[in-house]
């Protein structure tokens, strides 16, 4: 019974890792060309976006919470930086206009869920919408060209034989897993989202956490913006569509609970990866895009569900 | 009247909650169409006893006869059939929906194909004249006061052709008005051939509807009785009994120093309550479950709101809107129910411990490790708790060290106000004399404690004064001589 119990916690807290290396060895095996150098730098380039959002969606999710709106502020950040850079502002000065436009929408996403108690995911689900909206409005739906062609170093360029996009996700996640366990803010975080009320009778502001981690899901994904931006060379209105998608399931992946208070930043990163893998490996197998949709939908209800079980079975225990 | 038949026999039933007998081979016995009334205090098992009626839980051994027929255990939808339903102080009434739609929820009314409205709104109207209240089929039960969504649980009852009808503590939110309504409309359901279980903390109210008492300690049965011939005095004897103790450690003797005063209090719940703490007592707050008393704590620590009051510390005014207003005054909470409102069940036990004093173990931004983990390990052997590693998740931990580290939380907070609101709830033996032992050690180096204890001899024990609450007011102050079970339960319900 108890020897059950340990197994099912070494389960819970190790299968992702597994997995990961399954799929790894499974794919070498199958997939043409997917063991590679090059490839695998791929591999990394293509996460590197969403990766980029996992690291705020974690701090999200953490509390309990959701951001739906990560794509659309990808989209914005990213035709809104061109947009500025063609008015003539310096590529450093549009970027960091566009990352506080990024943390200001966190901010106020955090700020109506938690001072006027709306549902995170309706919430987010709105400004979403409305900030697809606004990056078709400013641009008039179509993509915006012609801006200091540098930039794409920022998507394109490499370090060594390190893509760039791969060098900012590593700082991404470097201080994420620092934040989220060697200061006082981590504590908040998992406080809050593990029992708000136990949190708020500890004299912590509940508030002002959870703005602080949708805050940060808004600048994580105004900085995947930014590297889209490079990536494209070209500032597109349609720009991470539907990536909130992909975000949540690594993120869950990895072990995040989305009831809050549970998982390991560092974990994610196999979420991510298990994600990167997948799509990698099956476009090499040239499998078609519609049959790839299908499979990732059945990946986050997979993801999911083992989280739901894994709770269910824990609160068994508790009672 | 003593020749009627029974219509409910309870034989022997015992229930046991993960080792602990809430019930203890109890046996009950109910006569057609009789008003019998459930006293006891908190926790004598009254609670259990309805759920097993209606089948929520199921009894670990025993046997119910309902009817003359037996039943080893019940389930919902059985006692439904059978006619039995129960009223919790819950309502199990939909807000959003009509009056006529509740009464009617799982077996509406239909007209070929939809649902008839009209139809169940007339069945109501007609329900609601025979009882002689004049509520709105139409209306949406969230627009309707608590006194008036009873009379629709009562409607729903009545509308399901019941014939026993278990009421817990119907009278408790009511006004002295609604309650004459309601024991009208009980003595109507007599009329009807309705048998009635009813549980109350109020006396009178016994005495003045009822044709039977039973009496509950402790899960055990102690007595029934014809209300004509028992009476108040005899009755509070009964359900306290007589206990085999703990042992609490000495009390500190009086003290004077006013430290805290909390004058005229008003909120929802507290009806301009004014208490004054002592440096260097434990004042304990007893009253039944639902009294005021962990309103009144938590509108002192700032977790409740309050509409007027005013909270005066070492002789001066203080503002306290919120916990952390609490905290930066030295006052610290150990609330009623750790899982709930205490711990963060997930997080290990230094989080745990830590959570509210954060600030004082940081820099500017970086957690310093080693001063949390110093004392951590300090407060963990000082209050003995039992752990394999400072970060194992305090879910793992029997109930007695997780109180432990709820007290440890507190207790780094370095307050010198300890309000702590149930003690020893759901705790082993070994553990509460611990727990008694470190409130007193706390006490006699110059600490205050407010204690809230629902256990009479807990609060007799370890109280160097009582203060009785009974419906949002202060109803009696005690000293040690004049403590005894029977005063404190006969302010306690008035």
């Amino acid at each position: 019974m108890n020897k059950n119990i340990k197994f099912n916690r070494f389960i819970s807290r190790y299968a992702i890792i597994l997995v990961f290396f399954l799929l790894f060895l499974t794919m070498s095996f199958i997939a043409p060309n997917f063991l590679t150098v090059n490839n695998i730098t791929n591999v990394l380039r293509q996460v590197s976006i969403n990766g980029i959002c996992a690291v705020g969606m974690t701090f999200v999710l953490l509390t309990g919470g959701i951001d739906l709106s990560v794509g659309s502020i990808i989209g914005v950040s990213s035709v809104f930086t061109a947009l500025l850079m063609l008015k003539g502002f310096s590529p450093l000065a549009a970027s960091l206009i566009s990352l506080l436009i990024g943390t200001l929408i966190g901010f106020f996403n955090g700020t109506i869920i938690s001072y006027i108690k709306m549902p995170p995911m309706i919430a987010t689900m709105g400004t979403m919408t409305s900030l697809r909206g606004i990056a078709y409005l400013i641009t008039g739906g179509t993509p915006v060209f012609g801006f200091n062609s540098s930039y794409s170093q920022l998507g394109q360029g490499h370090i060594g034989i390190i893509p760039i996009p791969v060098i900012i996700l590593g700082i991404t996640f470097a201080v994420g897993i620092i934040v989220l366990s060697k200061t006082r803010f981590s504590r908040y975080i998992y406080g809050v989202g593990g029992n708000e009320e136990v949190a708020r009778l500890s004299g912590i502001n509940v508030h002002r956490v959870k703005i602080i981690a949708y805050s940060i899901s808004g600048f994580c994904s105004a900085l995947a913006g930014l590297v889209m931006l490079g990536r494209v060379n070209s500032g597109q209105p349609r720009a991470g569509e539907s990536y909130e998608m992909d975000v949540i399931t690594a993120v869950v992946l990895g072990g995040v609970s989305l009831n809050g208070g549970v998982g390991k930043l560092s974990h994610v990163i196999y979420g991510m990866l298990i994600i990167g893998v997948l799509t990698n490996g099956m476009t090499m197998m040239a499998i078609d895009d519609y049959v790839q949709r299908v499979v990732k939908g059945i990946v986050l209800l997979l993801a999911v569900g083992f989280d739901c079980y894994i709770q269910n079975r824990q609160q068994a225990e508790v009672n | 009247m003593g020749t009627e038949a029974n219509i409910l026999e309870i034989c022997d039933i015992y229930k046991q909650f993960g080792g602990i007998n809430a019930l203890n081979g109890i046996k009950l016995s109910i006569r057609e169409n009789e008003i019998h009334a459930i006293v006891g205090e908190n926790g004598a098992g009254k609670s259990t006893l309805i759920k097993l009626i209606t089948g929520a839980i199921t009894p670990t051994s025993g046997i119910i006869k309902f009817e003359g027929k037996e039943y080893g255990k019940m389930n919902p939808a059985l006692a439904l059939d059978m006619g039995i339903t129960a009223i919790y102080q819950e309502f199990n009434l939909i807000p959003s929906m009509t009056v006529a739609e509740n009464i009617f929820f799982g077996c509406e009314k239909m007209n070929k194909f939809f649902i008839d409205s009209e139809g169940m709104n007339e069945k109501t109207t007609e329900i609601f004249q025979a009882m002689g209240v004049d509520i709105d089929p139409k209306a949406q039960i969230q627009t309707l006061g608590i006194a008036r969504q009873q009379l629709v649980e009562i409607a729903k009852a009545i509308s399901k052709n019941v014939k026993f009808i278990i009421m817990d503590e119907p009278s408790a939110p009511l006004t002295e008005r609604e309650i004459e309504t309601l024991h009208k409309i009980v003595r109507q359901l007599k009329e009807r051939h309705i048998t009635i279980i009813y549980i109350s903390h109020r006396l009178e109210e016994v005495f003045e509807i009822c044709d039977r008492v039973s009496v509950f300690r402790d899960g055990c049965f102690i007595s029934t009785k014809n209300v004509s011939d028992t009476n108040r005095e005899q009755l509070i004897t009964d359900m306290v009994g007589r206990k085999i103790g703990e042992t609490y450690p000495e009390r500190g003797g009086l003290k004077d120093e006013v430290i805290l005063e909390v004058k005229s209090i008003v909120n929802q719940r507290l009806n301009d309550v004014s208490i004054q703490l002592r440096r260097g007592e434990i004042l304990g707050l007893g009253g039944l479950v639902g009294a005021g008393r962990t309103e009144l704590v938590r509108a002192i620590y700032g977790a409740d709101r309050i509409f007027s009051g005013e909270i005066i510390l070492h002789g001066s005014p203080v503002k306290i809107r919120k916990p952390i207003d609490a905290l930066n005054n030295g006052i610290g909470l150990l609330p009623e129910d750790r899982k709930s409102q205490g711990l963060v069940m997930g997080m290990g036990v230094a989080g745990n411990i830590t959570l509210a004093i954060l600030k004082k173990l940081s820099g500017f931004f970086f957690l310093e490790f080693n001063k949390e983990k110093e004392l951590c390990t300090k407060l963990a052997e000082d209050l003995s708790i039992k752990i394999i590693n400072l970060e194992s998740a305090v879910k793992n931990l029997s109930g007695g060290n997780q109180q432990k580290v709820v007290l440890a939380k507190i207790l780094a907070t370095k307050c010198n106000i300890l309000i702590i609101d149930e003690p020893t709830r759901g705790i082993d033996v070994g553990a509460k004399q611990e727990i008694y032992k470190v409130m007193r050690k706390l006490a006699d180096s110059g600490k205050s404690i407010i204690m809230i204890s629902s256990e009479m001899s807990e609060l007799i024990g370890m109280s160097d004064r009582i203060i009785v609450m009974c419906e949002g007011k202060i109803t009696k102050e005690f000293y040690p001589p004049e403590y005894s079970q029977e005063a404190i339960l006969n302010y306690a319900s008035l």
